[in-house]
């Protein structure tokens, strides 16, 4: 049907006059005009295609030129705009062109596309006007009416405002709340009912600033922000897809990111090593360990998937990653087109892509403190006995042969169903390492001979079935290996990033990472200020200095415009995901600035711009509603008070846990489990063979919700229920839902019912005013007349387990006011 | 807030003082629903619409197209044979080369019904009610693995992130139930591989997440009370909680506390919701019967049928079942026969259960899986005869359609004779979900969250409503 179309189309072609010499002013440009600068003109140039401008119009488009001069039957053009070859016909609205003009444009490539120089229009550099792209502020602090009121100048920025409003800011809160909102603000954890004794009986006129000092040194500071900035790095312990393997090292990078935070590491520095900490000079284990930032992307280990369109789709997760955690721009949007709104096109984004396109993914020993000196000791006792065993299995023989039929089906793909699998296994479920490279290479470090190995050892039965693999008792040798391996030290592995040969990088038409168009080098957006370097090829390294320099409006801005959401619910500007066009425009402009400015001039110090919000009296504000604001300020976003904010799904497992005296307060580590019902693993294919929930024992039971294992196909439900984060993407901004789920986990959840036991035993043993006590310990304040009642009526028929339980479940427990 | 609701809110606070220690009762819940803007409260649609729920029997693993819907005899002459590669070259397969050999089908296929509709011998319970499915025959889909395959179909896209139907259903129209989620998800047989991605809320705020009902222990997470609480006692805490919540909503005027005391009532209105649900007893044994429920084979899938059609009756608005696996790879012809042994009846049960109460009309019914299989066979063991299977194959395969809008009793679309691709009507995984929506009277086009500084939607950047199977 189809192929008759063509046919009768091309007959008719042939049918139309033949034209004579072609005028490229007189016959051309007018149809271009006419029919064609709508979406490739100098308005737009969709598809990255212009044709008002001769030097780009010969360059083509994204998928690459346009006309082989002399050939106009063999050039895109033609195809494009007759429809065939597969392309739906040019223009894709409107009339279609006439087979005589079609004629006129192929007869025009066929006598050489001549196009007379006519003056070229100004290269098409992308400018902007939008406020995110240009250079960031120096803004005078404003002067306010009520000084008094101001205690830094970020209450100058708001004062101003209001005043202009009208609108008097609220009453500081009270010290008890001050505490409270500080202590879960900078620590995720409620203060005790010591901490809050010593602060109110603190007279001195900075006893608030030295609780915020307190709080600032804490290690908890560390582990509170550090799961921020893990819901920007999509965080998990397993691959995502099918299988969902766990990833049982990926919390050294969680590790790294507490550490780094808990020493206050310049954001710079911090965003250089997790970008491309592997290519600084002499890069030390923690700058690589760093890198993890991008090891967080998915792995499919699904049987017959095609290796090349995954490793595509992390590259493009972390071009659009980097995009939006440091930029705060949609860049992902570019993947497929042009953006629709900010001036990204899609060559911007496959620049961005470049720079990781020749990423690999390695993991290394990454030996913890005292490990080396052990192993060492040890470590050639240990290879002996391996080696003893493997002889004792026939190893070395049987893994020869079975290298040797691998390498023939590789090169022979269809020819033996049973090793075409056993390759395809070889690919997706080596453990530790690139197998199928590791399979092919000549010369093999120890380490990547043991990862093939034991590869060949769990998954032999591929090749040579089920009954052949028992008769030679692998699984036997498998489970002496893993004891093996447990009696003698071994090293701690990281997975971070390692840069490959340069690849040549092309545009991906339509984003099918099938469908190249042209080259690509990688480059800055070219919106914004440009790298600065004279490498003909600039790496991660120069992309990670770049988002730092001090030319780049967008890095700081976002970075703090994310505390201040952190602090306030609500960022400066409202969309902290995006920062383009069709993002909200920030609420307090030179306030952003200021901030982003003493952030950079202050050695990016994360602390010490978290210590000037909260210690502003802006911060301070009740968090009372203002119905008599609420026409003019629904959102708050004046700031005539402070927030009320449901804690996070970890935070409220923390605070449980704190006030009922359980919580482990060990810092980092491994991720440990906590019970959850039997039926959560279920859902997940890894229900057979594949990742088990085995419940931690002691006090890991009890530690705070940032280590507990997520799996991203069968996460923990009081995460999930309370909007932590799929970590499937990258997430700047959790929302905050409110479901009767949420009330059956609190209320019948096996963990927080122990909880509030734990509690129950505390105020009974702890106190001689166990109702005040409760309070203290729950709410860091006293109870009022009515709700010594409530509690007193529950009692009279009712254990204190039950009311503790209701004190865990209150509104007002969960919140930060 | 404005002042009027904040005055509300204050007159409420007085009413529930008037009730305080009383039971939360219905006519109180829905006054708080209305009042607190929940956002699982009832919405109207874009446009009227034929369907108010549906229930999605999900086949996981990918059921094999020309076993059971799609008959290809001409398979039989090319049986043990590879095909020519200038017929093959299109194809996207996952472990299988090209030149794989084709495998004939066993089964016989009759037509059934007044439609004259083509049925593997198979399914002798979905020939019972051939009039009132549609039988799409030439679905495609993009991604040729399990777990892509099964995020194109719920999440209209390959990578993972994104909300599912389920959860764009609940978002658009709310749940018409009380007492139970919008959006519940049963499973069957052996997990699946794409897990909570199936029915997650993605950045969809979490209250639009399906809900499991779990096989083994509390049904819905957390459902029971903790050990030694009576209900009595349950109510008592739950008396006081709203009690204590009030006093601080009236002291800080933050309306999210009003919501978080509606989430509480709901949560033990589920209490017994949930058991009463599960409860069968009322169900005639006529009804069991039809579903399978007593019989070993069908009890699990069957149960779920019948759950599934109890949950639409009190409202629910989406119920997704999950049945694993139909991933043949290997022993076809043996497996296969198992999974239509535990599922035919129960599904064709539903259908008739559905339509003899009246609410077939306005509850759509799928039946699917992520993709079909190939008609060359895949052998991982050579030696052993039996041990042919089918590889995945997203370029041609069925799905049936019924009820709620969907006109049923025909066929739409079809495959070449080997089944290789689609020859006329191809319907795309984005095409199928346009039109579930339609029927719910939802244009796919506007049911859009803007997430991180785009407007996304379930069909991505595609798909069209296909008007053939509409009534």
């Amino acid at each position: 049907m189809r192929g008759g179309l063509l046919i009768f189309f091309c007959a008719s072609l042939a049918a139309a006059a033949v034209p004579g010499k072609i005028d490229f002013a007189r016959d051309i440009q007018p149809l271009f005009s006419a029919r064609c600068y709508g979406c490739h003109g100098p308005q737009q140039q969709m598809s990255g295609l212009r044709l008002d401008v001769k030097d780009a119009a010969i360059r083509g488009g994204y998928s690459g030129p346009l006309f082989k001069s002399g050939d106009g039957g063999n050039s895109t053009l033609i195809h494009r705009i007759s429809g065939d070859k597969g392309f739906a016909a040019m223009p894709p609205v409107g009339p279609r062109l006439a087979g005589d003009e079609i004629a006129l444009l192929r007869a025009w490539i066929d006598q050489g596309a001549n196009w007379p120089d006519t003056g070229t229009a100004a290269a098409a550099s992308r400018t902007s006007s939008h406020w995110a792209f240009q250079a960031i502020a120096h803004p005078a602090i404003p002067q306010v009416a009520d000084a008094s009121w101001v205690r830094n100048p970020v209450d100058a920025f708001i004062r101003a405002r209001l005043e202009r409003e009208k609108i008097a800011p609220a009453p500081e809160a009270s010290r008890n709340t001050l505490l409270r909102r500080v202590s879960l603000d900078l620590t995720g954890l409620p203060p005790t009912p010591a901490e809050m004794d010593a602060f109110l009986t603190d007279k001195r006129p900075d006893a608030y600033e030295r609780q915020v000092d307190r709080l600032l040194g804490s290690q908890h500071f560390a582990e509170k922000w550090a799961r921020q900035w893990l819901d920007l790095a999509r965080y998990a312990d397993s691959d995502g897809y099918e299988k969902d393997w766990v990833r049982p090292w990926a919390w050294r990078y969680r590790q790294w990111v507490i550490e780094a935070i808990d020493r206050d590491m310049p954001f710079d520095q911090f965003t250089i090593a997790q970008i491309a900490g592997d290519l600084l000079p002499n890069s030390t284990p923690e700058q690589k360990i760093a890198t993890g930032f991008h090891r967080n992307t998915l792995t499919n280990r699904e049987g017959g998937i095609d290796n090349a369109q995954f490793r595509f789709e992390n590259t493009v997760d972390r071009a659009s990653t980097v995009g939006s955690v440091w930029l705060g721009l949609t860049v992902g949007c570019a993947q497929c087109h042009d953006h629709k709104f900010d001036p990204i096109s899609q060559k911007d984004f496959y620049q961005t892509f470049a720079f990781f396109d020749n990423v690999e993914e390695v993991d290394i020993d990454a030996p913890l403190p005292g490990e080396l000196g052990p192993w060492l000791r040890a470590r050639d006792e240990y290879r002996k006995k391996r080696s003893e065993l493997l002889a004792e299995y026939h190893v070395p023989e049987l893994q020869a042969e079975w290298e040797k039929r691998l390498r023939e089906t590789s090169a022979n793909p269809g020819k033996w169903l049973d090793w075409d699998l056993a390759w395809d296994c070889v690919k997706k479920l080596t453990e530790g390492g690139d197998g199928a490279g590791i399979l092919l290479k000549n010369e093999r470090t120890a380490r990547e001979q043991d990862i093939l190995t034991d590869h060949f050892i769990r998954n032999y039965h591929f090749a040579v079935g089920p009954n052949r693999y028992d008769e030679i008792k692998f699984k036997e040798l498998d489970e002496k290996l893993t004891v093996l391996k447990t009696t003698y030290p071994q090293l701690s592995q990281a997975m971070v990033l390692a840069e490959s040969a340069p690849r040549t990088t092309y545009l991906r038409v339509r984003g099918d990472y099938k469908n190249p168009g042209i080259e690509v080098q990688p480059a800055a957006l070219s919106v914004l200020p440009q790298l600065g370097t004279t490498k003909s090829r600039p790496t991660r390294l120069d992309l990670a200095r770049w988002l730092v320099t001090p030319e780049n409006p967008l890095t700081a801005r976002v970075a703090v415009n994310r505390i201040w959401q952190e602090l306030f619910g609500q960022g400066i500007v409202a969309s902290s995901e995006d920062f383009g066009t069709r993002g909200d425009k920030p609420s307090h402009p030179e306030l952003l600035d200021w901030l982003a400015g003493q952030f950079r001039e202050n050695g990016w110090s994360r602390k010490q711009i978290i210590r000037t919000i909260v210690t502003s009296a802006t911060y301070r504000q009740s968090s009372k509603a203002r119905p008599e604001l609420e026409n003019s300020d629904a959102s708050n976003t004046l700031l005539a008070r402070q927030a009320r904010l449901r804690l996070t799904a970890e935070g409220i497992r923390d605070s449980s846990l704190a006030v009922s005296g359980l919580l482990s307060t060990e810092i980092g580590g491994k991720s440990i489990r906590p019970p959850q019902p039997n039926g959560v693993m279920e859902m997940g294919y890894g229900k057979k063979g594949g990742a088990q929930w085995d419940e931690s024992k002691g006090a890991d039971r009890y530690r705070r919700g940032l280590y507990i294992q997520f799996l991203r196909s069968t996460p923990y439900p009081q995460l999930v229920n309370f909007d932590a984060p799929k970590s499937n993407v990258s997430l700047c901004r959790r929302e905050r839902s409110n479901t009767s789920l949420q009330a059956l986990n609190l209320l019948n959840d096996p963990v927080f019912v122990e909880a509030a036991q734990a509690l129950a035993y505390r105020i009974a043993t702890e106190s001689s005013d166990p109702l005040k006590y409760a309070f203290h310990l729950t709410l860091g304040r006293d109870p009022n007349a009515r709700e010594i009642k409530s509690m007193s009526t529950y009692l009279e028929k009712h254990d204190w387990t039950g009311l503790s339980s209701i004190l865990l479940n209150l509104d007002e427990f969960i919140t930060r006011e | 807030m404005k002042n009027e609701d904040f005055a509300r809110i204050q007159s409420r606070r007085r009413f529930f003082r008037q009730c305080a220690g009383g039971i939360g009762t219905i006519a109180l819940a829905e006054l708080l629903r209305a009042d607190t803007g929940d956002p699982l409260a009832p919405k109207p649609p874009h446009f009227p619409a034929k369907a108010k729920n549906i229930i999605f029997l999900f086949m996981e693993g990918a059921p094999s197209q020309m076993d059971l819907f799609d008959p290809k005899p001409a398979l039989r002459k090319w049986h043990g044979h590879p095909l020519p590669p200038s017929m093959t070259k299109d194809l996207k397969l996952a472990f299988i080369k090209p030149t794989a050999s084709i495998l004939a089908s066993p089964r016989e296929f009759k037509p059934y019904g007044q439609c004259g509709m083509e049925l593997s011998d198979l399914l002798p319970h979905t020939a019972s009610i051939a009039d009132d499915i549609c039988m799409v025959r030439g679905m495609q889909s993009e991604a040729f693995n399990h777990h892509p395959g099964q995020l194109f179909l719920f999440a209209g896209h390959m990578i993972g992130g994104r909300p599912t139907m389920g959860a764009w259903v609940t978002y658009g129209l709310g749940s018409e139930s009380q007492n139970l989620p919008g959006f519940v998800v049963l499973s069957s047989g052996v997990g699946t591989s794409a897990g909570s991605d199936n029915y997650s809320n993605g950045f969809l705020p979490s209250m639009y997440a399906g809900t499991v009902f779990r096989n083994s222990g509390d049904p819905i997470l957390y459902l029971t009370n903790p050990p030694g609480m009576s209900n009595e006692a349950q109510r008592a805490r739950l008396d006081t909680l709203r009690e204590m919540n009030q006093e601080h909503l009236d002291d800080t005027g933050d309306r999210e506390i009003a919501s978080r005391i509606h989430s509480y009532e709901l949560a033990y209105r589920m209490q017994s919701a949930g058991p009463e649900l599960l409860d069968f007893s009322k169900e005639s044994s006529a009804t069991l019967e039809m579903y399978g429920v007593n019989t070993e084979t069908t009890r699990p899938f069957a149960t779920n049928c019948l759950l599934a059609r109890r949950l639409v009756e009190r409202g629910t608005r989406f119920v997704m079942l999950m049945h694993a696996s139909w991933d043949h790879h290997s022993e076809i012809n043996k497996s296969i026969g198992k999974q239509t042994a535990a599922t035919d009846q129960p599904a064709a049960a539903l259908i008739k259960d559905l339509k003899q109460r009246g609410m077939l009309e306005n509850t759509l019914v799928v039946w699917g899986g992520e993709f079909g299989r190939t008609p060359m066979s895949e052998m991982r063991r050579p030696e052993e005869a039996d041990n042919a299977g089918r590889d995945h194959h997203p370029n041609g395969y069925s799905i049936w359609l019924a009820g709620g809008g969907i006109r049923g009793g025909q066929v739409i679309g079809k495959t070449d004779e080997l089944g290789l691709s689609v020859v006329q009507d191809a319907v795309q995984v984005h095409d199928l979900q346009a039109t579930m929506l339609h029927c719910l009277g939802l244009d796919h086009k506007r049911l859009t969250y803007r997430h991180m500084g785009r407007d996304f939607r379930l069909t991505d950047v595609s798909g069209e409503v296909v008007p053939k199977m509409l009534v």
